[in-house]
């Protein structure tokens, strides 16, 4: 792969000063992808289109709006009925972030069926929780920018949740202000933040690309590919692939963009902020639900934490603890496929993400309280007691002993079937 | 492989249930109308639009404010600039400082936003027994049920049920969270005398001024779904080309 | 994989691959139209919103302003040059003939009414603001602006006459509402 491959001349000049061209046609052409990936593959290019879609229509919106508490509701509404086309940038933004968030919960739901953090992919699982988080942040803080009720006092109880940090906590909890309670300098350093972190998340995003192609894709047998038998190149096979899985993904978001966009979002964050009145449901974007339930599970002291402090831990402890999973999960074998107890339990923590969601966006009364606790305990077990004793006493189904295998001689998955 | 579809269908329709069910514990069900400006090709009724902003301007506009609508807006709903011209000039907007340092008033002209009916909301206030009647440029967006729940509103004025206290000063409404509210019933029959003749019943001039607040909160709606339309369309047809790409390159594969 | 890396588009003779190429070649053309109908709301977003374009128009009450005086009012962002000439103004300024001017215009035609004069005080070089405002300004050689930044001269009737200006100080649309006062825009 050198520069006198390439016909053009300009292509040429350019290459041998830069390989750019060398690295996108090592990288995107001849880069050897297992043949096998099935569409549950196509979601970290979804997430990347989505990542470039938020930043354009975000560097857009900054154009028009204005971060002071006097004019931040006001410029939003300036942009939905004066700037040209700006209720279409400001609705696609809008449900951008939910389609960003779906996407990557889809991906790391994959990851965690097919054993994508396994060896030698750790630290690519890692970055991806490190966009994750960098990813809630901006939410977190773009949420508040558009001043509405919930925007308000969505900034207020997040961030007084800090206050739980013993000693330091209500020192924290003043800087994070820049007052003494959520106001101008609050909503200021939130935008300011708020068009930093994305690109902080593009240059965490190479570095994942970079851990991704040091061993490539993994596949859903989660085989390692043997020799060029079992990959093809990138594109065109990946390249078409990828763009039908856009043109499917953007219809269903665009679905939501011009005809349902308000569907995800809550009404009341229509009215805008009054410091001095509380909205009788606060409730953070269906995207943050889990998390809002674990973090309000924790009703009770234990020993002398605090109730309050507990959740907080818990809460970022639920992230923090997809950091040790290539740790936690010691089996060798990285398929679901193949691991049939596994994947029971695998289902489980699905639904047990979904039962957080539904407890979290409602108030925490009555039943809610009892089924989010143990939602909250099961997430845990999952991880800390069932991933471990999987890895160590579950038996799997013998493994294909290529990728390709399963095409020749039928699929070994499915004469297997009769063993449990 | 289908059961995995079907969970994440599952999934995607439990996220959409819960966004749509999170704050509708409190609020009361309120009946669904059939609106010109709902489904996939709404649009505004012109003479509901026209009628409805008699309403606001004959019945709420005393006491709720539109300021994120400028006059000229009204040039969408079918008046003409020179009607447009008119209404504004009907209205006082502060200006100034003038170059003696004072501010003063001058008629509205078109480029002008409604003017609000108090100066500031401790004047709303002060004027409607402590409460504040809220401005109403996005209303439609801002409470759960939308233009049924509007509409249902200015209808549900009745008497309170055998048994229930209504405080001095509150009125019973069917649709009202808590069923209390400090507003007394905005519409009565033949309120508003309408331009086109049409019988001012209490449900017509609530269809029409839920009509018009529907639009005042979401001009751009008729502008949306064709887009909308022509955009879907077209990624259809697109996407059903990159499918047949798609198996077409992939045919030496599998 | 070199079998496949041959399979893109541009190579085969048979019905097959020809029709294949021309299925890429379709969609990618589609596809090219949906980017480019993508890209527009974001470059039209810049362009000047409703609310800015809506008529803006500024009234000005002329009667403090005595003869010999100028003002400057504001209109859309710019500063606009409302000048009472005296009469001496006048006839310097219908003294030019036209033919003799880098922009040619009569004076006649840049006025309502022979006394005011009103143009928007933005150099048409480069866009600084000319002097001649104030009594104690320079008003360059022909008695009306002279722009600092690169020596424009403007006569009494704003007409450029010395310098790299291309044209003359723009008349904006402007009516006299009532006697005493104008409507500019």
């Amino acid at each position: 792969m050198s520069a006198t491959e390439f016909k053009n001349p300009v292509v040429r000049w350019i290459d041998y000063r830069l390989p750019v061209f060398t690295m996108m046609q090592h990288e995107l052409h001849e880069y050897p992808t297992p043949k096998n990936l099935s569409y549950w593959w196509n979601f970290g290019s979804l997430a990347g289109v989505m990542l470039v879609v938020m930043i354009v229509t975000g560097v857009t919106l900054a154009m028009h709006y204005v971060p002071h508490v006097d004019h931040a509701f006001d410029s939003v509404e300036h942009i939905m009925r004066d700037v040209n086309y700006g209720w279409l940038i400001r609705y696609v933004h809008m449900n951008g972030g939910s389609a960003f968030f779906f996407v990557v919960y889809i991906h790391i739901f994959r990851g965690l069926y097919y054993g994508s953090y396994k060896a030698p992919r750790e630290l690519l699982w890692m970055l991806g929780i490190v966009i994750l988080l960098l990813m809630m942040a901006t939410a977190f803080m773009g949420y508040v920018l558009p001043w509405g009720q919930l925007s308000f006092w969505a900034a207020k109880v997040i961030t007084s949740m800090f206050s739980a940090i013993p000693l330091v906590g209500d020192p924290i909890v003043t800087w994070l202000w820049g007052g003494f309670t959520v106001d101008q300098p609050t909503l200021n350093r939130f935008y300011s933040l708020h068009y930093l972190l994305p690109f902080v998340i593009v240059a965490v995003v190479l570095l994942h690309l970079m851990a991704l192609h040091q061993h490539g894709s993994g596949n859903p047998v989660g085989v390692d590919t043997r020799g060029p038998q079992d990959s093809i190149p990138f594109h065109p096979y990946y390249t078409v692939k990828d763009l039908f899985g856009m043109g499917v993904f953007f219809l269903v978001y665009f679905g939501f963009v011009f005809f349902a966009p308000n569907m995800l979002g809550e009404t009341i964050n229509y009215v805008e902020a009054n410091p001095l009145q509380t909205p009788p449901h606060i409730v953070p974007e269906w995207y943050f639900l889990p998390y809002y339930a674990i973090l309000r599970s924790v009703t009770f002291d234990i020993w002398f934490v605090p109730a309050k402090l507990i959740g907080v831990i818990l809460m970022f402890g639920s992230i923090l603890i997809l950091f040790l999973l290539p740790w936690l999960d010691r089996s060798p074998v990285r398929s679901a496929r193949f691991r049939p107890l596994y994947k029971q339990f695998f289902w489980l923590l699905a639904i047990d993400a979904l039962v957080l969601g539904w407890v979290g966006a409602n108030p925490p009364e009555g039943k809610f309280v009892i089924i989010g606790q143990i939602a909250t305990a099961y997430y845990f077990l999952h991880f800390l007691v069932v991933i471990p004793l999987l890895g160590l006493f579950e038996t799997p189904r013998p493994l294909p002993k290529s990728i390709n295998e399963p095409v020749l001689k039928g699929d070994s998955a499915a004469s297997t079937k009769e063993k449990r | 492989m289908r059961r995995k579809l079907i969970v994440a269908l599952a999934a995607v329709g439990l996220a959409v249930a819960v966004a749509g069910t999170a704050a509708a514990v409190e609020a009361v069900k309120v009946p669904s109308q059939t609106w010109s400006f709902g489904g996939l090709f709404g649009t505004f009724d012109r003479g509901a639009l026209l009628r409805g902003l008699q309403v606001y301007r004959g019945v709420c506009q005393g006491c709720h404010s539109l300021k994120l609508v400028a006059f000229r807006n009204l040039q969408e709903i079918g008046l003409t600039e020179d009607q447009v011209k008119k209404i504004a000039a009907e209205y006082e907007v502060t200006d100034g400082p003038n170059d003696q340092g004072e501010m003063f008033k001058r008629k509205g002209n078109p480029s002008d936003r409604f003017v609000p009916p108090f100066p500031n909301e401790k004047a709303a206030r002060a004027a409607n027994n402590g409460a504040y009647p809220p401005d109403l440029s996005v209303m439609v967006k801002a409470r759960d049920g939308g233009a049924d729940y509007l509409y249902a509103l200015m209808t549900g004025y009745r008497e309170p049920p055998a048994g229930m206290q209504v405080p001095e000063g509150m009125q019973y409404n069917a649709y009202f969270p808590g069923h209390q509210i400090a507003m007394p019933s905005p519409l009565v029959e033949d309120g508003v005398e309408y331009a086109d003749k049409t019988r001012a019943t209490v449900a017509q001039m609530a269809r029409d001024v839920t009509t018009f607040l529907a639009w005042a909160a979401e001009p751009e709606l008729e502008a949306r779904k064709r887009m909308g339309v022509k955009v879907l369309l077209f990624i259809l047809v697109l996407t059903g080309m990159l499918y047949a790409v798609k198996r077409k390159i992939w045919s030496d594969v599998h | 994989m070199a079998s496949s890396a041959e399979t893109t588009a541009g190579g085969g003779h048979d019905d097959g691959e020809t029709r294949r190429d021309f299925l890429i070649l379709a969609t990618a053309a589609f596809g090219a139209v949906g980017a480019g109908a993508a890209v527009w709301p974001l470059i039209d977003q810049m362009n000047p919103a409703a609310d800015v374009l809506a008529v803006s128009t500024t009234e000005v009450n002329l009667e403090p302003i005595q003869t010999g005086q100028r003002i400057t009012v504001t209109w859309r962002g710019s500063p606009v040059f409302i000048s009472r000439r005296t009469q001496k103004e006048i006839d310097e300024a219908r003294k030019v003939n036209p033919a003799d001017l880098v922009d040619p215009e009569t004076d006649e035609a840049r006025v309502k009414k022979a006394e005011w004069l009103v143009v928007v005080g933005v150099c048409t070089h480069l866009g600084c603001i000319p002097l001649g405002q104030r009594p104690t300004d320079s008003k360059g050689e022909y008695g009306g602006w002279f722009c600092p930044c690169h020596g424009s001269h403007y006569d009494t009737s704003g007409r450029i006459r010395k310098g790299p200006a291309p044209k003359n100080l723009l008349v904006p649309t402007y009516a006299f509402a009532t006697e005493k006062t104008v409507r500019i825009g």
